[in-house]
């Protein structure tokens, strides 16, 4: 049995790293619950986003937190335009058509990334990553406190954007009622468009913290892909309090189960817990029932 | 001796009484009308007996058997019969292939089901459209296509949900025409819920009528439309005759 | 239905079957290896093909039942010596119980569509871990089964040169082909089609959904079982890491997906282009020095998103409204 400051210090880690996959799973959400299209693309743009960082990084010496500015404005402009050219035409398809066409993104993503960058593990090296804040027992590393941090940061500037803005209510109304949406005026096919750039924003910035604490390799993408399912549906589809949930509940308990079985049987323990929750309460912990 | 016996039902949503202490007896070989405005139980009723879902209390026999808490599949198989309100063809089959969806229940093997299938679709008058896609149908044929489907599972009770909806008064005489002729001739006793006034004078023997959830009136049609109780809970209300 | 109402003129079919059957006696090895290739695609696709193009459900985790059967087939011959004729019933039951305990708990808390596919790839994701730490199959660093000599037609223990098994992979493809034939004209055909265009209007002429649903996924477990044992003794080595991998997954239902789901030739239309269009610019990549990994896949997700985008109900159809079938 690990001693508890062990175990504390896992945990804490594991909230860190899970926030940032919550802000991962938050873009998830927003795009399922507004636009309803599973993404099954989600991480393979994550991992295109860590490898902006690392390209930045190599070229430029950015930051990877300075780099969040460009990355997110790149990632908006193509999530816009994903939506707009290539998704929206798709809306009154069935179910499984949409699905299978963000499939094939996807497959064209992660391997047209193998192609450009390889098959070798990338990073970024930045001083403070080798440091840590001292908070009694606990021993925080910097760059995972600051990447939470970042992840908050952005999490709560989106709620506000939903809760608070004019465009945020309007696109808040198309997934409420897409037809109603459209009678009073609303451009539904704009704020699609749009929100799949928001939800693309979460990514980019989700990823430029993540490549501080993570390699990027290829296959992190549909890793992270049925990760952010995974978070999305524990936490309840369309519900950003319930995405950042999820994320810290997945990274602590992938944190734990890497403490006390072994590493790589972590995920086995995410994929148990979506079948539980597909099965005994669908709409998440959080979510609406659809 | 009735085919169909309802007896004290009641359904509750979530607090709203949707149905409260309802009875009606269908005796063999009969139309028998259920009517009431919007609201009043009808469909909830209706669905009840079909096994959509199961009275919060009561019992529902058909031919001494009870049939309430039954899967809508088994209602099927014991002998019933439904059409849906708004139709629900299977678009992507021919008319033929959706009827003999139905007519699988009763006959295992594809030729008997086709000829049965086609048989009924002749009955119906859409012996000559069978080839063509179900989605190409007209909604007055849309409406028969139905009727025959649930012929095809040869029920002894046959439910119609609102089924002169949207019909033009020429299509629903035509529509009359058919049941009384299926009633007539194979004695298939129908249950059937409407609007359309028309409809139900012209088929039912007898009648029940339903209001915020309670049977309020029973009888001939002649006793029911000069039922007080009646005129009072349709003054105002909208009704097509 | 009458998309496939086979009433495919029989010498289409019979002329199909007799270049299929003839075939070895004009082509050299390699090519040989690619027709199995395609055969192989093409069978686990119309495998896939029962559970969705006739019941409707969206699996993405198919390579579950491909790993199981392998498995399972790979330990007793591995450990017993026992041939893949017995093991192959091993592998079907094994199979069927996870497909009817998938299906059973899916169609019982109501899921479908996308949540469906995700339990799916939960699942092959959960075994493909699992198996990853499963000591007696060998862990990550797979099973090898022994190779024995492959001149002769060994068929009890199913060794031997390359030309039997594209015998034994088309025997498998006709198979299934005349199988889904067969169904799609049945009562259970019929009855999935209803349940497909509309579960309720079929639950409401007598149709017990969930039965037939359960029946679906049984059948189609069972058809990829098969697949499964006949991957295990043609490449002879198994790792958790590939066979159950998602992309394992999505191979299977590229060709379905393509060619046309629930048609009866679109999963072997689907897997021939695929295979020969992605071994033509293999090539071509190749003559051009630009072997790069990743591009072969690069052109499947190209192709597949063209497929969706342009020709959402496949290839096969606009071809059998040309052939006027």
């Amino acid at each position: 049995m690990p001693a508890a400051d062990l175990v504390a210090n896992v945990v804490v880690s594991g909230i860190l790293t899970g926030l940032v996959y919550g802000l991962m799973a938050l873009g998830l959400s927003v795009i399922f619950g507004v636009v309803r299209v599973v993404n099954f693309a989600h991480g393979e743009m994550m991992t295109i986003a860590m490898y902006a960082a690392t390209a930045l990084f190599a070229a430029l010496k950015l930051d990877p937190f300075l780099a969040m500015l460009p990355v997110a404005a790149a990632f908006f402009v193509f999530g816009y335009l994903l939506q707009a050219g290539l998704i929206n035409p798709f809306i009154t398809r069935p179910e499984h058509s949409q699905f299978m066409l963000l499939v094939a993104v996807a497959i064209i993503l992660v391997n047209a990334m193998l192609m450009v960058f390889g098959p070798d593990a990338r990073n970024v090296q930045v001083d403070y990553q080798l440091e840590s804040f001292e908070l009694g027992p606990l021993l925080v590393d910097k760059a995972r406190l600051f990447a939470a941090i970042a992840a908050v940061v952005a999490a709560a500037a989106f709620f506000a954007f939903f809760r608070y803005t004019l465009t945020g209510k309007a696109i808040r109304a198309c997934a409420d009622n897409y037809l109603g949406a459209r009678i009073v005026g609303l451009n539904v096919k704009h704020l699609y468009a749009l929100t799949f750039g928001l939800g693309a924003v979460c990514v980019a910035i989700a990823g430029c913290a993540m490549v501080l604490l993570v390699d990027v390799t290829p296959p992190l993408g549909p890793s992270y892909t049925l990760l952010a399912f995974v978070i999305v549906i524990v936490g309840g589809l369309g519900s950003m309090g319930g995405a950042l949930l999820g994320g810290v509940l997945i990274g602590v308990s992938e944190a734990l189960a890497g403490l006390f079985i072994t590493p790589s049987a972590k995920s086995m323990f995410s994929f148990g817990l979506l079948i539980l929750v597909l099965l005994l309460r669908p709409q998440g912990l959080l979510g609406k029932r659809a | 001796m009735s085919l169909l016996e309802v007896r004290s039902v009641s359904k509750h949503f979530r607090g709203l009484r949707a149905v409260h202490d309802a009875s009606l007896d269908v005796p063999h070989g009969e139309i028998y009308g259920l009517i009431g405005p919007n609201g009043a139980g009808k469909t909830t009723t209706f669905n009840m007996i079909a096994g959509v879902y199961a009275p919060d209390s009561g019992e529902i026999l058909f031919g001494s058997a009870p049939i309430h808490g039954l899967r809508a599949d088994q209602v099927c198989a014991a002998g019933i019969g439904r059409t849906f309100q708004i139709v629900k063809p299977f678009a992507g089959l021919s008319v033929l292939d959706n009827v003999m969806v139905g007519a699988f229940l009763r006959e295992r093997q594809a030729r008997a089901a086709r000829e049965l299938s086609v048989r009924i679709l002749e009955r119906l008058g859409l012996g000559a459209k069978r080839e063509l896609p179900a989605s190409s149908l007209t909604l007055p044929d849309r409406k028969r296509l139905e009727v025959a489907r649930a012929l095809a599972t040869r029920p002894k009770l046959l439910l119609l949900d609102e089924v002169m909806a949207g019909l033009r008064p020429t299509e629903c005489d035509q529509m009359i025409a058919v049941f009384r002729e299926l009633n007539r001739a194979d004695g298939t006793t129908i249950l059937l819920i409407e609007h359309v006034m028309r409809a139900v004078m012209a088929l039912a023997r007898h009648i029940c009528v339903l209001h915020h959830g309670e049977v309020i009136a029973r009888g001939t049609p002649e006793q029911v439309v000069r039922n007080p109780a009646v005129l009072e809970c349709y003054l105002g209300e909208e009704t097509e005759v | 239905m009458n998309r496939n109402r086979a009433l495919t003129p029989i010498y289409l079919l019979t002329g199909l079957a007799a270049i299929l059957v003839a075939l070895p006696f004009f082509v050299g090895n390699y090519a040989l290896s690619v027709a199995t290739l395609i055969l192989y695609f093409a069978y686990t696709g119309q495998a896939w093909n029962v559970m969705m193009g006739f019941a409707g459900q969206l699996s993405l985790g198919h390579a579950l039942y491909v790993g199981v059967g392998a498995y399972a087939a790979g330990a007793l011959f591995f450990y017993y010596g026992i041939g893949p004729w017995a093991g192959l019933w091993l592998a079907i039951a094994l199979c069927v119980a996870l497909g009817l305990v998938i299906g059973f708990l899916a169609f019982r808390f109501g899921i479908s569509g996308v949540y469906f596919a995700l339990l799916t790839i939960a699942f092959a994701e959960f075994t493909r871990i699992g198996f990853d730490h499963f000591g007696w199959t060998g862990g990550p660093g797979g099973m090898f089964l022994r190779v024995a000599q492959r001149d002769t037609w060994d068929l009890a223990n199913f060794r031997g040169p390359p030309l039997m098994y594209y015998y034994a992979m088309l025997f498998l493809t006709a198979g299934a082909f005349a199988l889904c034939a067969w169904l799609l004209r049945s009562r259970a055909g019929y009855y999935w089609q209803a349940i497909r265009e509309d579960e309720e209007a079929a639950r409401a002429l007598g149709i017990n959904a969930f039965r037939w649903k359960l029946l679906a996924v049984a059948i189609s477990a069972a058809m990829t079982a098969v697949a499964g044992v006949f991957f295990a003794f043609y490449y002879n080595n198994l790792f958790p890491e590939q066979i159950f991998h998602i992309s394992r997954s999505i191979e299977i239902i590229l060709g379905p997906v393509i060619g046309g789901v629930g048609t009866l030739f679109g999963p072997l239309l689907g897997a021939a282009v695929l295979t020969l269009l992605s071994d033509g610019i293999s090539d071509a990549l190749n003559a051009l020095g630009l072997d790069i990994p990743g591009v072969k896949q690069v052109f499947y997700g190209l192709v597949l998103l063209c497929v969706v985008m342009f020709l959402p109900h496949g290839i096969w159809p606009p071809i059998a409204r040309r052939l006027r079938l």
